[in-house]
């Protein structure tokens, strides 16, 4: 019975049925989720999807996976329902859960329209065949049946803004909840390694243990919108420093985005509680 | 006897264990003047690119006499020799600076992305006079220099 309400659930096999896949969408899906931040080749060119990417955290190290279109090591045999159901459920092809360093709990809430539009982007980037290395993980963290459980604490399709009263905090909600994942980071976490969501965006400790991640929400943030949405676009702060660390990554993929998208997400992190200055 | 030897063993090894705690934590007075004299340099920079990203930004109109004199500001600074700048022993494991341990295990990369810094100012100062339209055109190629260093080289803010 515990097995059964934890098993790993893909998608419906119709979940997919009568959407048509858009690429050039997908190009900016790719973007706005962020994809390639994690999964560029450290020394390749920067469509190259070859993995290799090592994160660290209290639970051991992982290592991002090769998503490039190479049909052995990537994910060029991978049908469409596959993708969808490890970006939005967190399941492997072969039934399996995948460890949440993959931001599936932020993709549930994409549409789905959006991720067949990713997918098709992400079939037309180039092939690697850089072969994946498996995660480093200690005991009891390389147990992937206890993720099931993890999953029924901490992964949730609600959303944190729970009212978005026009259409830009309805869209900034989308890009910062749905898509951006700046809560990954951004979001300080409990033991478990679950994200605290009554101190969203109130900044973290950085598990590469430089510095802190920073609060942004405004009772730490005094940028205007327009400062915010023009750090998205060049990288410049206010006072024209410019974003370091992987902030650097993040205004990579930010800076394609409309003007409208990134006013959008600073008009949602106006929107959002305003929380003290130092999050635990 | 013994005892009062033993207790000047422990004195002694107390005394060189706060020392050593001490030079660890502490600059000495080389170490701290080149701190402060590249913290300085990025006050500058930031000082003179300052008064262009505004413009670039609208944020204050153009005008071509002060652009040409913080580019020329900028390109002069990028081309200051730096090379008492990167004590040992003044990375970011001391109190008071974000200079990374890569610049001292990567010192080849870090050289060449200075480089790149003092070949966009130069080239930005070449027509920083020239109108919003070529001082703009000129001017992302230095805050990409910028930001290329910030990413390796420096710890993040906060």
């Amino acid at each position: 019975m515990g097995w059964f309400a934890t098993r790993p659930l893909p998608l419906p096999p119709d979940a997919l049925e009568g959407l048509t896949p858009d690429p050039e969408n997908g190009a900016l899906v790719f973007a706005a989720a962020g994809c390639a931040s994690c999964h560029v080749a450290a020394d390749g060119p920067a469509d190259l999807m070859a993995g290799g990417m090592r994160f660290v955290s209290d639970f051991g190290v992982f290592v991002a996976p090769n998503i490039s279109s190479d049909p052995v090591q990537g994910i060029g045999d991978w049908s469409d329902l596959e993708l969808a159901s490890a970006i939005m459920r967190g399941v492997g092809r072969n039934g399996e859960h995948l460890y949440p360093a993959f931001p599936y709990a932020t993709y549930n809430k994409a549409d789905t329209q959006d991720i067949v539009d990713l997918i098709a982007y992400l079939r037309s980037l180039p092939a690697s065949d850089r072969a994946n290395e498996p995660h480093e993980l200690a005991f009891p963290f390389n147990q992937r049946f206890a993720l099931g459980a993890w999953k029924a604490l901490f992964v949730s399709t609600d959303w944190v803004m729970t009212e978005a009263d026009t259409p830009q905090l309805q869209r900034g909600r989308y890009l910062v909840e749905a898509l951006g994942h700046c809560a990954e980071c951004h979001t300080a976490r409990g033991a478990l390694g679950g994200l605290q969501r009554d101190l969203w965006l109130a900044g973290a400790a950085n598990p590469s243990g430089d510095g802190r991640i920073p609060n942004i929400t405004k009772g730490a943030l005094s940028w205007s919108e327009p400062e915010i949405a023009e750090y998205l676009k060049s990288g410049f702060t206010p006072d024209f420093d410019t974003a370091g660390g992987s902030m650097a990554a993040v205004v990579r993929n930010t800076s394609q985005l409309s003007d409208v998208d990134r006013a959008a997400i600073a008009a949602y992190l106006k929107a959002i509680p305003a929380l003290a200055k130092v999050a635990p | 006897m013994p005892i009062r030897k033993l207790t000047m063993i422990a004195t002694a090894a107390a005394l060189t264990a706060a020392s050593l705690a001490y030079a660890g934590s502490h600059l000495t007075q080389t170490q701290q003047r080149a701190v402060d004299a590249r913290q300085s340099q990025m006050q500058l920079n930031g000082f003179n690119i300052g008064a262009l990203g505004a413009m670039v930004q609208e944020r204050i109109p153009y005008d071509a006499e002060v652009a040409a004199a913080a580019a020329a500001n900028l390109a002069a600074l990028a081309s200051i020799d730096q090379t008492r700048y990167w004590v040992e022993g003044t990375d970011s494991s001391v109190e008071g600076t974000r200079a990374k341990p890569e610049i001292w295990a990567d010192m080849a990369g870090f050289t060449a992305a200075n480089a790149a810094l003092a070949e966009a100012t130069t080239d930005l100062a070449a027509v920083a006079g020239d109108g919003l339209d070529a001082m703009k055109a000129a001017f992302g190629p230095v805050g990409k220099a910028c930001a290329v260093c910030h990413e390796v080289y420096r710890v993040p803010n906060n």
